[in-house]
């Protein structure tokens, strides 16, 4: 395992030492790549549960936080502190709903963890959130059955039938995985606009439910399945069909889930595409109106970052569930964009 | 075999495939001859496109920060990568956990990333510029600034004049090809461990045995025998890079491509022409393909190479 090649029978404590350095290196190393790699997204869940005021604050705040002054009934009151007056130990403060400002004294402001849970429900109103989700959830949900029926069926000829011209056939197929996208997206979009599909589900999802790859991967899987297993399911009676979906698939659930798992993610997170293909947000899947929404919202920043938030967030909850399973399916589909 | 039966079973994937595949690739390659406007075809024009094509300055500069992009990006992601990778498969305790913190970028949509790293890169309230002051320096206006980092630098050290062709990329083409290798370096991390657990671990023993050191070890057993793997890595990277869209479309804007169009790459000039300005789609479909002659180039040494060079 170790590739750190030392001779073995050094154990002096020189060497000790400059191992256990090594080691804390090694360490340091990947934690600095860690906080690289999570910064990010604490900033972005911080900055989604800030008020706007504090956006602007400078130097940034991790935790989100209010400024809270108590009333002469004990109960606190959220206020924001418009100016500062050091001499006399005295602020100006509005009250949130911006009903009004008043001076108090300095001490009188506490500040408090204040997370605001309300940005979400703010971006979410202020655009179709709810439509753009249930349209992501739809698409992604055909995109993946087409993708399991076309890719079985068409594996399964591959794999197991022999014809005229079927490994050229094969190869011709395989030959279009070569071509990327911004290729064939233009006369795409002309195609559809002759089947009069553009801003349409089906833009959106028919393109989509023929996959090679998953063609390709199903295929090497299939093959490995013993003769034998089929010439004695055909002698008790069973169909070629039957026997795709009695035996050849329920043998094939891991390849499955790999094909059922990066086109979730490739369907859930694909924008080029549906850029182009829809204009209205009656289909607008939610990356392009997350888009559309940052390029709308301008300044306000605690809104576009919940808006990021929700959009992630049920990939990275299903990451944490099944990461094994994730990162092997998306390291074997090739996906990277 | 009866091949009506077996066509049978091609048909629902290849009528998808032929429609929505073969016959837009196809049609990219005819479009490319005719002059289209709005969706309608004018008039067969032969190989005019490309020449206009290639007296377009716009085309020359951005195939230029394309290439910029993908130096950029390739060197540096390939380069941290299989550092981590090296690192991650050293007997270290929690690899899983390090595993899944740095794929999780993989996972998220490039649309929110690059709208978080717009937010840390803010030239006033980001993250960025205010690690940079803490340290001392003083704040960069990441996305807004069109001087090439080159330029900079010299303007820094105190020549004046620089020459526009020596400029380098522009500083907010760097802020793009960070976030590409935050996001895509996962990837390419899970990648090269498995390259790496692939390497017998008797050749390991055996320079061991024979006293080799740290280094001799990468060079002579680690470096070799993963070079199929690093290949791989190599061209994927630089074939995806090839494609890149979103961050330019996300980060930099508006006007999309900016400042001074020093983000404008060859996906959003192909996305402009075709969609955006009067949908010239047969000079769209010529950028297409020759980003998709550059495209196949790439998979065609990918191929040979990876074939010639089986280290497994």
């Amino acid at each position: 395992m170790s590739a750190e090649a030392t001779l073995a029978s050094h154990d002096d404590s020189s060497y000790r030492a400059s191992r256990a350095a090594g080691r804390a290196g090694i360490y340091a190393a990947l934690w600095f790549g860690v906080i690289l790699m999570i910064v990010p997204f604490l900033w972005m869940i911080s900055t989604s549960l800030k008020s706007p005021i504090e956006i602007l604050s400078f130097p940034p705040t991790w935790i989100p936080t209010g400024h809270f002054v108590q009333e002469a009934d004990g109960s606190w009151e959220e206020v924001y502190v418009v100016s500062e007056n050091e001499a006399g130990g005295t602020v100006v403060v509005t009250s949130v709903d911006g009903a009004g400002e008043r001076t108090v004294d300095a001490e009188q402001v506490v500040d408090r963890v204040r997370l605001r849970f309300g940005n979400y429900l703010e971006a979410w109103r202020q655009a179709p959130f709810g439509r753009y989700y249930f349209n992501t959830i739809f698409v992604t949900l055909f995109v993946v059955a087409g993708v399991l029926v076309t890719s079985s069926l068409a594996a399964y000829a591959f794999a197991r039938m022999k014809f005229w011209g079927r490994e050229n056939l094969f190869v011709l197929f395989l030959s279009m995985m070569m071509v990327p996208q911004p290729v064939y997206i233009v006369p795409s979009y002309i195609i559809l606009v002759k089947l009069g599909m553009v801003d349409t589900y089906q833009a959106l999802i028919i393109p989509w439910i023929a996959h090679i790859f998953s063609i390709f991967l199903l295929r090497q899987h299939f093959r490995t399945i013993p003769n034998d297993l089929y010439d004695a399911a055909i002698i008790d009676g069973c169909s070629r069909l039957g026997f795709l979906w009695r035996i050849v698939l329920p043998l094939s659930k891991a390849v499955l889930v790999a094909v059922v798992i990066f086109t979730i993610v490739g369907t859930w997170n694909s924008f080029l595409w549906p850029l182009v293909m829809t204009n209205s947000p009656e289909v607008r899947p939610l990356q392009v109106g997350l888009a559309r929404f940052s390029q709308e919202q301008g300044t306000n920043h605690e809104l576009m970052m919940a808006a990021a938030t929700f959009s992630v967030a049920p990939l990275i909850i299903a990451y944490f569930f099944a990461q094994k399973q994730i990162i092997q399916s998306l390291a074997t589909s090739g996906l990277k964009s | 075999m009866d091949p009506v039966t077996a066509m049978l079973y091609i048909v629902p994937a290849g009528i998808v495939i032929v429609i929505f595949r073969m016959v837009p690739i196809a049609s990219a390659f005819l479009l490319s001859f005719f002059d289209v406007k709005m969706g309608r075809i004018r008039g067969f024009v032969g190989l005019a496109q490309y020449a206009r094509l290639l007296q377009d300055p716009t085309f020359w500069s951005s195939l230029g920060t394309t290439g910029y992009y993908v130096l950029g990006v390739v060197p540096i992601s390939l380069f941290l990568s299989l550092f981590a990778a090296v690192l991650l498969n050293k007997k270290i305790r929690g690899l899983g956990f390090y595993r899944t913190v740095y794929f999780l970028p993989v996972v998220t949509s490039l649309v929110a990333v690059s709208m978080v790293w717009k937010w840390i890169f803010h030239p006033r309230l980001g993250l960025l510029n205010y690690a940079i002051q803490s340290l001392g320096g003083s704040p960069l206006l990441w996305l807004e600034e069109p001087r090439g980092v080159f330029q900079m630098l010299a303007e820094t050290a105190g020549w004046g004049w620089w020459p526009d062709w020596l400029a380098g990329p522009s500083l907010a083409l760097i802020a793009v090809i960070v976030v590409a290798v935050w996001r895509g370096i996962g990837y390419n991390i899970v990648i090269f461990l498995a390259g790496l657990q692939n390497i017998p671990e008797q050749y390991y023993e055996a320079a061991r045995i024979d006293g080799a050191n740290g280094r001799q070890v990468f060079w002579r057993i680690t470096w070799p025998l993963l070079s199929p793997t690093t290949f791989y890595v190599l061209l994927s990277t630089t074939i995806v890079s090839f494609q890149v869209f979103t961050q330019i479309y996300l980060m930099t804007g508006p006007p999309v491509g900016g400042p001074m169009g020093t983000t404008k790459v060859i996906v959003y000039y192909l996305f402009e022409k075709g969609f955006d300005a009067g949908g010239n789609m047969g000079y769209a479909s010529a950028v297409a393909l020759i980003l998709f002659a550059i495209i196949l180039t790439l998979t065609l040494i990918q191929r040979r190479v990876v074939e010639r060079r089986v280290y497994y």
